[in-house]
């Protein structure tokens, strides 16, 4: 959330629209085209800037332009709640100038404020640089001189009539109502094109369309004495990098007695015990921990220090020590970044620097390999880099989340891969435990930070006995310490069991920025895992 | 930022009336806010990123009935201005009723205050770099690696609708927050801060705490986790009762799913659910916890009790669930003064024979809100006290706690102070105390440093 929504004081409004830059284009009807900027005035904007940039002494600068849309619906029980469409335009700047960073950013879009921008983006730098100890110095990139990228949408969610969206929400939550004991229920659901346009002094312009769709339900059942109510999200529907063929594939009016009946099922289920347990974690659930202990610690500006006053760094430092010889789990333990994905959240053509990404392996064969990096970052892995006669280039993991924030790293789609040696399924993983706990889901969660200790809760909990599951618990959390947790995973499940969770909004950075992204991952077994039981009494 | 840029009162009225003057529904809003924002950012003891930015939206929520939609611009050409409103009418035209809809309001009398000051507004990129090179200079002369984030914006809002309703208010604030680590990665301190007048702030004082706690925190060892005596620095006490303040949806405890809510029906208010020193005030007269005169709707923020000797006075309500309740609309409680007492965190340490001093908290997310029961980890300086005295660093523990269970266990409290308790490092304003409370859950360690 932007410093200045803390002014109001009327959270509500604000807080259901979620961080971020809303959006949308000159429209007289939902239907419009898109036609965000004008293409024409949009070069000759970048062109004017980076020539004042320029002129001002910057020895690189790059433009950015965001034309932003958003739409959110929000419903309870048999009502709605909010209906918001939104735009947002403008452009940042990004230069070096006497070996520092400046960024400046306006939502006026014109020829003077351009220039006005690039040259306070230069005077921004030069303060800055008497703070630096080094210059700067970025990885080579290829140029990209009329390059273009769309996400792979089949229908344009804000192509679809407002009504069709109303009437999903409203019937899917009376299908929760529908079930005893389910008492109150909230549907919303969140789509939005990002349009960017990126050019920089190196000869890049970069024309991309981004979608993103979102529907989800929370349902909550109350005991009819009051004494205890329970919660479901329907956190086994991921955001997508897809459009309005992502929100009807949720079938919402479909799962939502089901979801009803699970939040229903914890009012009366087992407490948990406390205690070691072997744990099955569904991919709903498991997305999430990879996110938290694999993705968020192999981030290298984190672990250099860079987000050490709020995001935190990693346990993975000195890097010497641990790339090519630290084991973060077994010999079939693969991990991937990638942002190429059809419908993960990002996945991009180019990104915010003018970088194609690549598809790295951060995991090898169980053993850490490879990091996240920016251009400004792949220079700190050289060593490695020639070790593994690797070139030395940027993975294409910076990101900016709209035009006035300045891009900077931020993870890539980073993936757990299946087992590669045969199809193990979810009943595989189950009956070779003897007294464990099924997790379907993703809940609370919590890491320190440098990534070791967290905490994770979830949305479903059946206990596992001898090899049977044998009913629903609930006040579960298991807590967890990162390396010896990724060890003690001793089978992966299959293709089969493959499934693509994600986060509409992880933050990192200060200011905080909102970035999306998904995380695939198969089903797996963890041994000898610590649970607590979460309930207290006031 | 060279120019800070918002829209001024006569600006903000003459675009709320050309977009008012556009609307064809029964009932029609408009808000507008405006800021600059500004930042300055440094890693390894020197700037790495920075920004200034300028941006300024109009809002506008249209009416027909009770149908109601809203729409969205960054872009206040007339033409763009004619479809944001169309596009709300459209919207609202398309959707249901909503039989919570409780219309606009008539014009509001505002109490004449301003969180505005021309030191924060004025502030320059060189001014941040030099109030950044206040932590990092004497950070690099000790041998220590400093981190942080200084950031400030000046903005208005306003608020119009088609009864005669106008409100409009300027604001700025500062907030600074710095991590100061040892080279062997054994050590790290935190300290920040946040006002609304720049010159409030105190970098140099905020360095010299961060880079204190660096040096005393090298090495911890690790102690038990299990139920502890701690000292919880203010910071820390704010990161938790920020969990109870926004725990306290009126609607949600009626609804008998909240921690307010009352067995067998309604809500808490009137029972004493807390220790008898705490009260809990949102005063916007109070200049260090000044804040908009006005909500989103626009309507007044008015003084507020929220907690009184330890009895709960008063929920979060709408305009709708109070008019259902016979009770007046609140605000929320993003700004808010809690009661202390006369002890110092020395005297605290004094009268501690085992306990833990904690700096503050991270990581803090719901884990049962029956209870509002979180869990988080301490973070960037927590200390052993044995005998009265600090005798050494602590690993970091994971704690799973409600601000609930903290605020009946109190020993002591000092006076209240002005915090910067927002994990992101740029929160509400907030003042709490140092408290010392006994029974503090810790469930595991952390190898974090």
């Amino acid at each position: 959330m932007k410093r200045r929504d803390f002014l109001l004081q009327s959270a509500a409004a604000t807080a259901a629209l979620g961080a971020g830059s809303a959006i949308l284009p000159r429209l007289g009807s939902a239907a419009a085209p898109m036609d965000p900027v004008d293409a024409a005035v949009s070069r000759e904007l970048a062109m004017r800037a980076l020539d004042a940039a320029r002129g001002a002494g910057a020895s690189y600068a790059d433009f950015r332009l965001a034309a932003n849309r958003s739409q959110a619906l929000g419903t309870r029980e048999r009502q709605i709640t909010f209906f918001n469409d939104a735009e947002t335009y403008g452009f940042g700047v990004r230069v070096i100038a006497d070996g520092a960073w400046g960024f400046a950013a306006s939502r006026e879009l014109n020829a003077d404020e351009v220039v006005r921008v690039a040259r306070q983006a230069v005077a921004q730098a030069r303060a800055n640089a008497a703070a630096r100890q080094a210059p700067l110095v970025l990885a080579p990139v290829e140029t990209y001189p009329d390059a273009k990228w769309t996400s792979p949408v089949e229908i344009d969610p804000f192509n679809v009539p407002i009504e069709e969206k109303v009437d999903l929400l409203l019937r899917a939550n009376a299908a929760a109502l529908g079930v005893p004991g389910a008492r109150f229920v909230t549907s919303v659901m969140f789509a939005s094109r990002l349009g960017k346009t990126f050019a920089s002094t190196e000869g890049s312009y970069i024309e991309q369309t981004l979608y993103r769709s979102y529907p989800s339900m929370n349902i909550t059942a109350v005991a009819a004495d009051g004494s205890d109510f329970q919660n479901r999200s329907s956190t086994d529907v991921a955001p997508r990098g897809l459009g309005y063929e992502h929100v009807r594939d949720a079938r919402l009016v479909e799962n939502a007695p089901r979801w009803a009946e699970e939040a229903v099922a914890k009012l009366t289920a087992k407490p948990v015990e406390p205690g070691r347990y072997d744990l099955v974690l569904l991919p709903t659930h498991l997305w999430l921990t990879i996110h938290e202990s694999i993705a968020h610690p192999t981030e290298l500006d984190r672990i250099m220090g860079y987000e050490a006053n709020y995001a935190g760094t990693s346990f993975i430092y000195p890097i010497e020590n641990f790339l090519g010889k630290f084991r973060y789990g077994a010999e079939f333990m693969n991990v991937q970044g990638e942002r190429s994905s059809p419908g993960g959240l990002s996945s991009i053509g180019w990104d915010d620097e003018g970088v194609k990404p690549d598809e790295y392996l951060i995991v090898k064969n169980g053993i850490l390999h490879d990091l996240q990096t920016t251009r400004e970052q792949a220079p700190w892995l050289a060593e490695w880099y020639r070790q593994i006669g690797k070139p030395v280039r940027s993975h294409g993991n910076s990101y900016a989340q709209s035009w006035d924030a300045v891009q900077f790293q931020r993870m890539p789609n980073i993936n757990l891969l299946p087992n590669a040696e045969r199809d193990v399924s979810v009943e595989e993983l189950v009956s070779g435990v003897e007294n464990g706990i099924l997790i379907d889901g993703d809940g609370s969660f919590s890491i320190d930070q440098q990534r070791y200790n967290a905490q994770f809760g979830g949305q479903v909990f059946k206990e596992i006995k001898n090899g049977r599951i044998t009913g629903p618990l609930k006040d579960v959390a298991y807590q967890m310490r990162t390396p010896e947790f990724w060890n003690s995973m001793d089978l992966i499940g299959g293709p089969s069991t493959y499934f693509v969770g994600g986060s509409f909004n992880d933050g990192k950075g200060q200011p905080s920025q909102s970035n999306a992204v998904s995380h695939g991952s198969p089903a797996a077994r963890f041994r000898g895992v610590n649970v607590i039981n979460t309930g207290r009494r006031a | 930022m060279p120019e800070p840029r918002y829209l001024s009162r006569a600006d903000a009225e003459a675009l709320a009336q050309k977009v008012l003057s556009f609307s064809t529904a029964d009932e029609a809003r408009v808000n507008i806010n405006s800021a600059t924002e500004g930042n300055t950012r440094f890693a390894v003891n020197q700037v790495s990123t920075a920004g200034d930015a300028y941006d300024a939206n109009i809002s506008v929520t249209s009416a027909f009935g009770k149908k109601t939609a809203s729409a969205t611009t960054n872009r206040f050409d007339d033409e763009s201005l004619r479809q944001v409103v169309q596009t709300s009418e459209r919207l609202a035209r398309l959707v249901p009723e909503d039989p919570e809809y409780m219309g606009e309001l008539p014009p509001q009398q505002y109490l004449p205050v301003e969180p505005f000051f021309e030191s924060t507004a004025n502030l320059t990129p060189e001014q941040r770099a030099r109030a950044v090179m206040e932590i990092t200079a004497p950070a690099a002369r000790q041998n220590l690696i400093s981190t942080g984030f200084l950031t400030h914006f000046a903005g208005s809002q306003a608020v119009a609708n088609k009864r005669g309703l106008f409100a409009y208010a300027r604001a700025t604030g500062v907030s600074f927050t710095t991590t100061v680590r040892t080279p062997d990665g054994t050590g790290s301190g935190w300290a920040g801060g946040g006002e609304n007048d720049f010159r409030q702030m105190n970098f140099a004082q905020l360095g010299e705490r961060a880079i204190r706690k660096a040096e005393l925190s090298r090495n911890p060892r690790a102690v038990e986790p299990g139920e502890w005596t701690v000292i919880l620095e203010p910071t820390a006490v704010a990161n938790l009762v920020n969990l109870m303040m926004f725990s306290m949806n009126a609607r949600n405890a009626d609804e008998g799913r909240s921690f307010f809510s009352k067995q067998g029906g309604g809500n808490k208010i009137g029972e004493k659910f807390l220790d008898e020193r705490v009260t809990i005030t949102t005063d916007l007269t109070d200049p260090r916890t000044v804040t908009l005169p006005f909500s989103g709707e626009g309507l007044p923020n008015a003084p507020m009790t929220w907690v009184e000797n330890g009895v709960l006075k008063n929920l979060v309500y709408n305009r709708f669930w109070a008019a259902r309740n016979n009770r007046q609309p609140t605000g929320f409680p993003a700004a808010y003064r809690m009661s202390g007492g006369n002890s110092s965190v020395e005297e605290m340490i004094r009268s501690t024979d085992r306990g833990l001093l904690v700096t503050r908290l991270w990581y803090i997310r719901p884990v049962d809100p029956r209870t509002i029961l979180f869990t988080g980890l301490t973070r960037d300086g927590t200390f052993l006290i044995e005998n009265g005295r600090i005798t050494s660093a602590v690993k970091n523990l994971r704690w799973n706690e409600s601000p609930i269970f903290l605020l009946n266990n109190i020993e002591m409290m000092s006076e209240p102070v002005r915090v910067n308790a927002s994990e992101d490092g740029a929160g509400g304003a907030v003042m709490v105390p140092a408290i010392k409370a006994r029974d503090f859950t810790f469930t595991s360690l952390s190898d974090a440093v």
